[in-house]
């Protein structure tokens, strides 16, 4: 019996923390962090949300750079931590592509995802890496999977295929297997 | 190994310089890289000048396999990519996947999935410290670690039914609830650990040929692991104290009394001591949560995306209609996007997942700790010896197929 109420109270307080208070949080912090941006670069918060875990905001890809260095060295905000960068192919969308990126500031523990569009024919974004070196892998395996060209990035290889693989795996319209299965060995004969 | 090694060589002939750097090539067949992980090395004499880590042996595409899986049958994937955590990967997804689905978990399942992410962390730390002490030459610390992971795999397998790979977890619940007699027992075999953690300590700690080893290689300041996007024991070793489980609590672990474990060093013997502290304080988490264990259903009652109970499979015909529902075509998740990070044994693990509002996930993506955590490697190997390479990769407790997924 008293594990039974014990159990009911732990379900009540999550219901709280989960269900009322953290999307107010999300919101005002939002507000906040967009009319800042706009002040900064006009134009350059295309859309912004709150999403179901944590604000999120699509930036124009011109101040993609610009808004994530602001977003790392702003006072107060301090999102020093390149957490995730990747990307998701919207095949029949326009733009075809979204960088995510999901950064976290040690100071107000808290996490925010910025996206930026990339067009899908020749598709070009620039570098993160002068911002977080820690975007290096992170870009090279987006161009690995996506074929998202980084612009400026310091040595853009292949970084989980082979070198000589010319698909982009993670695009919606590569297959998961077809009649054409891929001689993967010939590709990296020159390797040994 | 030689190829390289004379294809550098012969290069430079032809340019007619002579070459003071050597190239070494070290792995992928290597034992102290842990898995495939082969490393570019350029010596000049013993001290390593450059390091270029190049990765992808182990790319299985888990990514674009689970797109093209229901939610559920994606949950397998996730045991196979850290396979030294594997309890916590499951927990990881399946928590992003409630959290899209607005899934609250009933009090029981938060419980259990605390324990077991618990038992893994000192599980994927045992076979960490075994290692680490092979690598620097201590085989008895690999024997007394392995022993005793043996018995909290023991603890999987009578659980999940699988020992390193459980894939415990499901949507809205677990596969299982806890065996009858299991918490007595894991509660008597958690008492003794500590004791076998002094041991392992006394292995080491204070081990001089160790201390040579470890103690002011590969340091790096918090700053910039912070910058490569370092997380886990090797940030909370250069004296940065963060732990998602402590800033953004998931589960129970807001409810729960534990150390951060840091220290200030930032080289590899300090990221000894702090996952030795880590191991501890999940003995300690691990017996709160046992002490607090309250009873009721494990897996929620929505039957929307849980499969009904099997007895009523057999009976009713809108079981078996919904059963077969899920088992095919699955559950369809709202469309939208979450991450949800989690303290792996590694760092800081989430799973980002879009979905179209179907029963696959548009685009899955794991955020891999160890991939981050590798990427500081060449900072951390420049100026230092060849054997501070082999130190390094241990202390950095990588795992290839969380890497290269």
């Amino acid at each position: 019996m008293e594990q039974t109420t014990q159990a009911l109270d732990a379900a009540a307080e999550r219901a709280d923390v989960l269900g009322q208070d953290e999307p107010r949080a999300f919101t005002d912090r939002l507000a906040s962090i967009v009319a800042s941006l706009e002040r900064e670069f006009p134009g350059a918060v295309m859309e912004h949300g709150v999403g179901l875990d944590m604000p999120a905001m699509r930036l124009r890809l011109e101040d993609w750079v610009a808004c994530c260095r602001w977003l790392r060295d702003e006072p107060g905000l301090r999102y020093a931590l390149l957490s995730d960068l990747t990307a998701v192919d919207y095949l029949e969308r326009s733009p075809r592509f979204d960088l995510v990126a999901h950064l976290y500031s040690h100071e107000s523990q808290t996490y925010l995802r910025v996206k930026t569009g990339v067009e899908g024919a020749a598709p070009e974004a620039p570098t993160l890496c002068e911002v977080w070196p820690g975007a290096n892998w992170l870009e090279r395996e987006v161009w690995d999977m996506f074929g998202i060209r980084f612009v400026g990035h310091p040595d853009l290889r292949r970084i989980l295929t082979p070198d000589g693989w010319e698909y982009f795996a993670l695009r919606r319209d590569f297959p998961l297997q077809g009649p054409g299965m891929i001689k993967l060995y010939d590709s990296v004969k020159d390797v040994f | 190994m030689t190829t390289d090694l004379l294809g550098e060589a012969s290069g430079a002939e032809t340019a007619g310089v002579t070459q003071k750097t050597m190239t070494l090539n070290l792995g992928p067949q290597h034992p102290s890289t842990h898995g495939v992980l082969r490393l570019l090395l350029e010596l000049d004499g013993e001290t390593v000048v450059n390091c270029q880590p190049h990765i992808g042996y182990l790319h299985t595409g888990f990514e674009k396999n689970m797109e093209a899986k229901t939610y559920h049958k994606a949950i397998p994937y996730t045991d196979r990519m850290d396979y030294l955590s594997a309890m916590i990967y499951n927990v990881a997804y399946v928590q992003t996947v409630e959290k899209l689905c607005g899934i609250e978990i009933t009090p029981r399942c938060a419980y259990v999935r605390t324990l077991v992410s618990e038992l893994q962390r000192i599980a994927s730390h045992m076979v960490w410290y075994g290692t680490t002490g092979m690598d620097l030459g201590a085989s008895t610390a690999f024997l007394y670690a392995f022993r005793d992971r043996e018995d909290i795999l023991d603890f999987f397998e009578e659980l999940a039914g699988g020992r390193l790979t459980p894939s415990y977890t499901r949507v809205g619940g677990m596969a299982a609830d806890l065996t009858p007699g299991f918490e007595e027992r894991c509660k008597t075999w958690l008492v003794r650990l500590p004791g076998l953690i002094d041991d392992y300590e006394a292995l080491l700690t204070n081990n001089e040929v160790f201390l040579e080893r470890t103690q002011n290689v590969g340091t790096m300041t918090a700053e910039d692991l912070i910058a490569l996007g370092v997380t886990g024991p090797v940030l909370r070793a250069s004296g940065f104290d963060w732990d998602i489980r402590r800033s953004n609590p998931y589960l129970i672990y807001d409810k729960l009394d534990f150390k951060v474990c840091t220290a200030t060093g930032g080289d590899v013997f300090s990221r000894y001591k702090v996952r030795m502290g880590e191991m501890r304080e999940a003995v300690k988490i691990c017996l709160q949560v046992l002490d607090g264990m309250p009873g009721g259903e494990i897996n929620i009652s929505d039957t929307k995306y849980r499969r009904p109970p099997k007895d009523t499979i057999m009976v009713g015909m809108e079981e078996l209609i919904h059963h077969f529902k899920i088992a095919t075509a699955g559950f369809p998740v709202p469309a939208g996007e979450a991450y949800v990070p989690v303290e792996s044994s590694k760092g800081e693990l989430g799973f980002y997942v879009v979905s179209d509002g179907t029963g696959k996930p548009q685009r899955v993506r794991v955020r891999p700790p160890s991939l981050l955590n590798l990427q500081a490697l060449p900072q951390m190997a420049r100026g230092r010896m060849i054997a501070d390479v082999v130190a390094l990769i241990g202390s950095i407790d990588i795992v290839l197929g969380e890497v290269d997924r």
